[in-house]
């Protein structure tokens, strides 16, 4: 069997503070195919735009990967050159940000920026590296995509931004994207568009897409797989069916009660009690521990993943598999 | 676009008059020109007639009236001094002066810009250090014991460069300037150098502020992730983004430049306006002083507009608000 699209093992990625070491991911395991997408959710702080950005050797200092291993079809990502991750970025993994409106420069018209990026990675003319943005605009539906690609950033609106931005990463035909929080600043019925446009593109071109969002109803709408995480470490793992139906770890569950149900109208939403541990401050043993109902002595020292095919799970006491029924 | 533009002339044309009126009033309150235009030993009569054939013997605001209404024609009263026209006057000499202030704001663009991005790309390395330190020593060091430093060392040691005066001139495109022979060119770049070098300092902090103000921004971690270079990422997307404020400063340092560059037009005998406004100021010159205040007004107005509309060519976000 060939290797896989990306498999991540024990990823750590640490920052050096005058005040500790903030160990914002702290053991991550991935694995990735091609066509699927897996949904990497959790709450602010839990480590996975930070997961996103190691993969491509993107995290900022004082942060660095400090352990783990990266493969990218089989390419060792750690130990790649600079010139190597800047052939890759946004040529075989493209990534797409939260906010366009700042992760676009505001000075720069859109060509020009997606022009860069076409001729960052192929030897091509000014007059083709446009045209390959023109038609990347018109694939992801910008309307009059010949004008539009001559305005500025500032004269689309948040959900065309976000096409623009889903356009740059499709420019090369990647075979991964990178997606963080991308439709989290726009409304509803835009997201929804977004949503199935990137479903389908996924489907069609047999990329890889891992999906970063704290909304684990979004990620049910769209993922195949999901990883669930907290505390810089991924607590749950499994296909969404499974996570979503029956889920064992009771972070997971708080996180699927939490989420506005049609049948609670009027109720008061559940919510998990606490607060996320600060980043210096996590508590020994499973850091969910002083949130969690289920919590036990046991719970003071660290629980290894159960795992079996894909599904797996943090947690000394695991919720039971009808939890949910 | 039209409505600004009204707006800006009726501001510069309010400006101007508070202007004449406060340099007049202050010009008058210096002191009276005919102690130093004649002679300790002059008759009473005389006086009487020079001061009647110079109007100085007008009550003050006849004297302003006059003046203000002759301005309106063009025409800005005679120098005392020269008796030539004070306009003439002074339109002599300002070309010398624009061309040191021209070249030394673009020999702190050339080297300003890019040490200070070297500067600003790696924070507290050793070359930003020694860069930074530079300019603390631009900045700091009095520019006219600069000036004669750099006589001193290039023209007096090396001999490398002639030390004072403006050297032959000729004509470019209709315009005197020293750049259109070799001579005046040498003669050009060491009072260029001295003016220089305070302004090379301010963009190089400028810059190497606005880097590390830049640097952290998502467009920048984005263009990474889409595999820009680094050398792209600094000199299109960090430098567009950052020209604003250098823009605006050097807009307003070039007319500061222009009004005082009189130390070192006078360190390197410089035949440009500052020498000119300081001899007008000793002679009570009133007329020179006068016009020559209101030329500078005139010039910063003329600047700062320039400025505004470079300002919506460097960033777009402001072009679209104001149409």
């Amino acid at each position: 069997m060939s290797d896989p699209l990306l498999e991540v093992r024990g990823l750590r990625t640490w920052f050096e503070t005058p005040k500790g070491t903030v160990k914002a991911v702290d053991g991550v395991d991935l694995t990735l195919e091609r066509g699927e997408i897996l949904g990497l959710v959790g709450e602010s702080g839990s480590g996975k735009s930070i997961t996103g950005f190691s993969l491509l050797g993107l995290v900022d200092p004082p942060g660095r990967v400090v352990e783990g291993d990266i493969r990218f079809l089989g390419e060792d990502l750690r130990s790649a050159s600079p010139r190597r991750l800047r052939d890759l970025r946004g040529n075989r993994i493209a990534m797409i940000f939260q906010d366009p409106m700042m992760t676009l420069n505001p000075v720069l018209r859109i060509g020009t920026q997606m022009i860069e990026t076409v001729r960052a990675h192929a030897k091509v003319s000014k007059a083709e590296a446009r045209a390959k943005a023109r038609d990347a605009l018109c694939q992801v539906g910008i309307p009059h995509p010949d004008e539009r690609i001559d305005a500025y950033p500032h004269e689309f609106s948040g959900g065309m931004r976000q096409r623009v931005a889903i356009a740059i990463a499709l420019l090369h035909k990647p075979d991964l994207i990178i997606a963080d929080e991308p439709t989290t600043a726009l409304d509803v019925t835009i997201q929804s568009q977004i949503l199935s446009e990137v479903q389908t593109l996924t489907r069609e071109m047999g990329m890889g897409l891992i999906w970063i969002s704290h909304d684990l109803g979004v990620v049910g709408q769209l993922a195949n797989k999901v990883a669930v995480m907290y505390a810089g470490r991924i607590v749950e793992r499994g296909t969404v069916d499974e996570v979503l139906d029956t889920p064992r770890h009771p972070y997971t569950r708080g996180l699927i009660d939490s989420l506005p149900m049609e049948n609670d109208r009027g109720q008061p939403l559940r919510q998990i009690p606490g607060n996320a541990p600060p980043p210096l401050g996590r508590p020994e043993g499973c850091p969910f521990r002083p949130r969690c109902a289920r919590a036990t002595e046991a719970c003071l020292s660290e629980p290894a993943e159960t795992e079996a095919q894909g599904r797996g799970w943090r947690c000394f006491h695991p919720l039971e598999e009808e939890a949910m029924a | 676009m039209t409505v600004f533009i009204l707006r800006r002339v009726l501001q510069a044309i309010l400006v101007l008059f508070i202007t004449s009126l406060v340099v007049f009033l202050g010009v008058y309150a210096i002191g009276d020109p005919l102690e130093i235009l004649l002679p300790a030993d002059a008759s009473m009569a005389e006086r009487a007639q020079v001061a009647a054939s110079l109007h100085l013997d007008d009550p003050l605001p006849l004297q302003y009236l006059n003046f203000i209404t002759s301005a309106l024609q063009g025409d800005f009263g005679r120098s005392f001094v020269y008796n030539r026209p004070a306009l003439d006057v002074i339109f002599e000499r300002l070309p010398a002066t624009l061309e040191l202030v021209t070249t030394s704001l673009i020999l702190s663009l050339i080297l300003g810009i890019p040490l200070g991005l070297i500067a600003g790309v790696k924070p507290g390395s050793v070359t930003d250090e020694s860069i930074m330190t530079g300019s603390i020593l631009g900045f700091s060091l009095p520019n006219f014991w600069q000036g004669m430093m750099l006589i001193m060392i290039f023209a007096v040691w090396l001999g490398w460069l002639p030390s004072t005066g403006r050297g032959q001139t000729g004509d470019i495109l209709g315009i005197r300037t020293s750049y259109a022979t070799w001579d005046g060119f040498i003669h050009l770049l060491l009072p260029a150098t001295n003016l220089a070098l305070a302004q090379i300092a301010l963009v190089i902090r400028l810059t190497r502020t606005g880097v590390q103000e830049t640097m952290p921004l998502d467009f920048v971690k984005y263009a990474r992730a889409r595999g820009i270079s680094e050398r792209r990422i600094l000199f299109v997307h960090v430098l567009k983004t950052i020209l604003i404020p250098i823009v605006t400063v050097l807009g307003i340092e070039f007319g500061s430049l222009i009004a005082f560059a009189v130390v070192t037009e006078t360190i390197f005998a410089w035949p440009g306006v500052g020498k000119l406004i300081i001899d007008s100021i000793n002679m009570l010159d009133r007329p020179i002083v006068v016009a020559y205040i209101l030329v500078i007004v005139a010039m910063f107005i003329v600047i700062n507009l320039i400025v505004d509309v470079l300002y919506s060519l460097l960033d777009p976000r402001i072009r679209s608000r104001a149409s």
